[in-house]
């Protein structure tokens, strides 16, 4: 951070009101997160704050595939299960001790922990799994789907079809996933006694830590040459086939990140929430991973953050206070904003920002492209949630 | 100052702010090693407010969602409880003060709005819950908060958690009663059909450790997705296997579909009767007399039992929500519930769950269902059970009852034939 500069080119390049503005943005997000929230938040919100954060992972991930994609990802639940699950069922092995039998595995199953348990007792073995088996799963299922040239309406029922089977599957194999019960009751997170408000608050920061990160991985996807290719790939497949390159390869790739980033919120979701049932996974959740991201701009970098979180934040407060008319709102916020602002909330800043005094920027960083891309698949409908 | 750090490409700017989100991140995290340790101190204290003349209660139910349908008349009648104890003085001379909260059909939902109602909104007591996930979900909310939960719903059993009162049945007290009354009609062979869940499939789990003990066929167990619809299978394969009865723990629904059917295959009550543990008075509007009409089910409350407090009960909802509204034997637990709590809390002279805790045995309530009194050790209550038959009007008569309340042995501790189910 002390050297000097070596050309001015590249100081040139660093001075970009994009650039600069991003890195203040950065700071901000991060003051934010880390000085201002744990203190002005008491620890029930904070902890409510760091489960938004779980989710706002997720929505990172769908506003690469689908923002900047055009993958109309419907199943991302399958991938926040399978972190959440992994993360569950090693924190389950580690309460019951070495050899020990999870509690609900002797109450309603054999007694006996299954065979693909077993990996799950060692901590390391857990996180390593918990970002293979989602880019593995994700990248064969990508792999698979898109040399096939699956796309649009096809690829989106296809990863629906895919939570439903998933949550199904949990479901049906209580005896060793807890069924509908799904797990939960933790005591400890890698030794750390979870009902501890000072644990609570370094899960919280952890949160905040990973998303960040993952802010910043999206951002170097979204102005590298990969990430002009999955626009051009989004926009115009074809043209890039002809052009030489494989466009499957680029979806596999942007497909296997928001995996790993589903996968990874969901296994911070498990020790800060307390539990994770196939109701947490399957299609209606999976359609609400993707409702934050359209309402706060999925083709920008912060809308699908800050959409997620806020959408969250609103749920729950309108839900506090109007405890029968919350859905309501959410639906018609949702119908609100694809009517009106169909590049989502980010796009009425951009708006405001074009239209008043402002200078025009000729390149933003933050969003390489036009907000509203034209979409190649239908947008999700509001029936997902049953009234 | 970061625009002048000069980076040799556009990455290491980023990943110069990753290194100080992980440098801050573990600067934090170091704080934890010394506290992390002795945990348990920080928790356990509590912000219930009882100094003025009002003391908050919160109501946790699902009021959207699917289980609203069910969850929303289990509101109705807490509410009730609560203005008729509000009338009558309140509780140790405070008023009842309600925060409502929606538990949207999802544990962790519930476990959200627990975790809310006990450390934000400072309530003495929750009352609420349905599904078996549900409460799951709240257990380990309402033990590390040390606060109480009173659960209205008949459930499987196997549990008993200091800090959850269960105002519904366990086992003992509805399906193994349900039991003997088959095996006394003659019953020696029974189908099983079942939603895939843990209610199902623990109460299946017992009904074949009775049956092994008892001589009974258990010639088919079947179970249908939460939800599920089409049932012409599973009517077929009940049918074939010709039965004396069929035990049915389907849940919402799926009842709907399932009886249709079962009628359309031309199976009568008569020839082979199906006893239902989750059927009562709100569903059969749903699943439509005619489907069900004389089919058996198992509950300790109906809304034609005949005593004084019943009549007050049903005449009382029926006043503040309409003529047409039924009462079922949830809304009914969930009634005795709150005067349950509030016969603990002026026993204790005290709010505190601990007084409470301490105070709960023997603390009794003369339910619409009858006498209904709180067991201390495993905090059930004892309750009579009732086998009804559905009838032309719609509601469940009883054709047979255990004549006193049956103490709740929520591991059938009592029962040889079970040693091996827990």
């Amino acid at each position: 951070m002390n050297a000097t500069p070596r050309t001015s080119d590249r100081l040139a390049t660093l001075l970009r009101p994009g650039r600069s503005r991003a890195l203040a943005g950065f700071a901000l997000a991060a003051v934010l997160l880390f000085a201002v929230a744990p203190v002005l938040l008491s620890p029930f919100r904070l902890g409510l704050l760091a489960k938004f954060l779980c989710l706002a992972m997720v929505a990172v991930g769908i506003g690469l595939a689908w923002g900047r994609g055009g993958l109309l990802t419907l199943g991302q639940g399958v991938y926040f299960g399978l972190g959440a699950y992994l993360m569950a069922m090693h924190l389950k092995l580690a309460d019951a001790g070495p050899g020990g039998v999870p509690d609900f595995m002797s109450l309603y199953g054999t007694g006996e922990v299954p065979w693909w348990w077993e990996p799950m007792r060692s901590p390391a073995a857990t996180i390593l799994l918990i970002v293979l088996v989602p880019a593995v799963l994700a990248g064969l299922l990508g792999w698979a789907v898109f040399t096939r040239r699956v796309r649009g309406a096809y690829f989106a029922i296809l990863s629906q079809a895919l939570a439903a089977a998933f949550a199904i599957l949990l479901i049906g194999q209580q005896q060793t996933t807890g069924g509908t019960n799904g797990l939960n009751g933790f005591r400890a997170f890698f030794g750390y006694d979870l009902t501890d408000p000072v644990n609570q608050r370094m899960l919280y920061l952890i949160a905040a830590g990973v998303l960040l990160v993952m802010v910043l991985v999206a951002r170097q996807l979204m102005v590298s040459r990969f990430g002009e290719l999955l626009v051009a790939v989004r926009d115009g497949e074809d043209r890039v086939r002809f052009l030489g390159y494989d466009p499957a390869a680029v979806k596999t790739v942007v497909y296997v990140v928001a995996a790993v980033m589903a996968a990874v919120g969901g296994a911070l979701f498990v020790p800060i929430v307390g539990i994770i049932s196939p109701a947490d996974v399957g299609v209606v959740p999976s359609i609400g991973f993707l409702v934050g991201v359209a309402i706060g701009g999925r083709a920008t970098l912060l809308g699908p953050v800050l959409g997620s979180i806020a959408v969250s934040w609103a749920q729950t407060t309108v839900s506090e206070q109007f405890p029968s008319g919350w859905i309501y709102f959410q639906g018609a916020l949702f119908i609100l904003v694809i009517a009106f602002l169909p590049g989502g909330l980010a796009s009425l800043v951009r708006r405001r920002r074009r239209g008043g005094a402002a200078p025009p920027d000729p390149r933003d960083d933050d969003a390489p492209t036009d907000p509203a891309p034209p979409d190649p698949a239908p947008v999700p409908h509001t029936e997902g949630r049953p009234a | 100052m970061r625009l002048r750090t000069p980076a040799a490409t556009r990455n290491l700017g980023g990943l110069s702010l990753a290194a100080l989100t992980v440098v801050t991140l573990t600067a934090c995290g170091a704080q934890v090693d010394s506290p992390g340790a002795d945990a348990s101190a920080a928790t356990g204290t509590t912000c219930v407010d009882t100094s003025g003349d009002t003391v908050k209660i919160g109501f946790l139910n699902s009021l959207s969602g699917t289980m609203a349908i069910s969850e929303q008349t289990v509101h109705d009648s807490l509410q009730l409880a609560a203005a008729e104890i509000n009338a009558d003085g309140g509780v140790l001379g405070k008023e009842l003060e309600i925060v409502t909260e929606d538990g949207q059909s999802e544990p962790t939902v519930f476990a959200e709005k627990a975790t809310k109602l006990i450390t934000s909104d400072c309530v003495a007591a929750v009352f609420g819950g349905w599904t078996s996930a549900s409460r799951k979900a709240m257990l380990p909310v309402f033990e590390s908060q040390d606060s109480l939960l009173f659960y209205p719903v008949q459930y499987e059993g196997l549990e008993a958690s200091p800090n959850i009162f269960y105002t519904g049945a366990t086992t003992n007290q509805q399906i193994v009663p349900a039991l003997d009354y088959l095996a006394e009609q003659g019953v020696e062979s029974l189908f099983l059909v079942g939603s895939d869940y843990v209610f199902p499939r623990t109460a299946n789990k017992i009904i074949n450790a009775y049956a092994a003990a008892h001589d009974i066929d258990v010639v088919g167990e079947e179970y249908a997705p939460l939800g599920h619809t089409d049932f012409s299978t599973i009517v077929n394969k009940v049918k074939s296997a010709d039965a004396d009865a069929v035990f049915n723990t389907l849940n919402g629904d799926s009842n709907v579909a399932f009886f249709k059917e079962y009628s359309n295959a031309g199976l009568s009550p008569d020839e082979m009767p199906v006893l239902s543990v989750s059927i009562a008075e709100e569903e059969i509007g749903g699943i439509g007399v005619e489907n069900v009409k004389g089919q058996l089910t198992a509950w300790n409350y109906y809304q034609t039992v005949d005593t004084p407090e019943n009549a007050a009960f049903v005449e009382a909802f029926q006043a503040e929500y309409g003529e047409d509204r039924v009462t079922s034997d949830p809304m009914e637990a969930a009634y005795d519930s709150l005067y349950l709590w509030k016969g603990m809390v002026e026993k204790a002279e005290s709010f505190a769950v601990a007084d409470v805790q301490e105070a709960a045995d023997g603390v009794s309530f003369d339910a619409p269902e009858g006498i209904v009194t709180v067991n201390g050790d495993n905090h059930h209550i004892a309750k009579t059970a009732l086998i009804g038959r559905i009838g032309d009007d719609g509601l469940i008569h009883t054709e047979w009852s255990s004549e006193e309340p049956i103490e709740p042995d929520p591991f059938l501790e009592g029962y040889d034939w079970a040693q091996d189910l827990s």
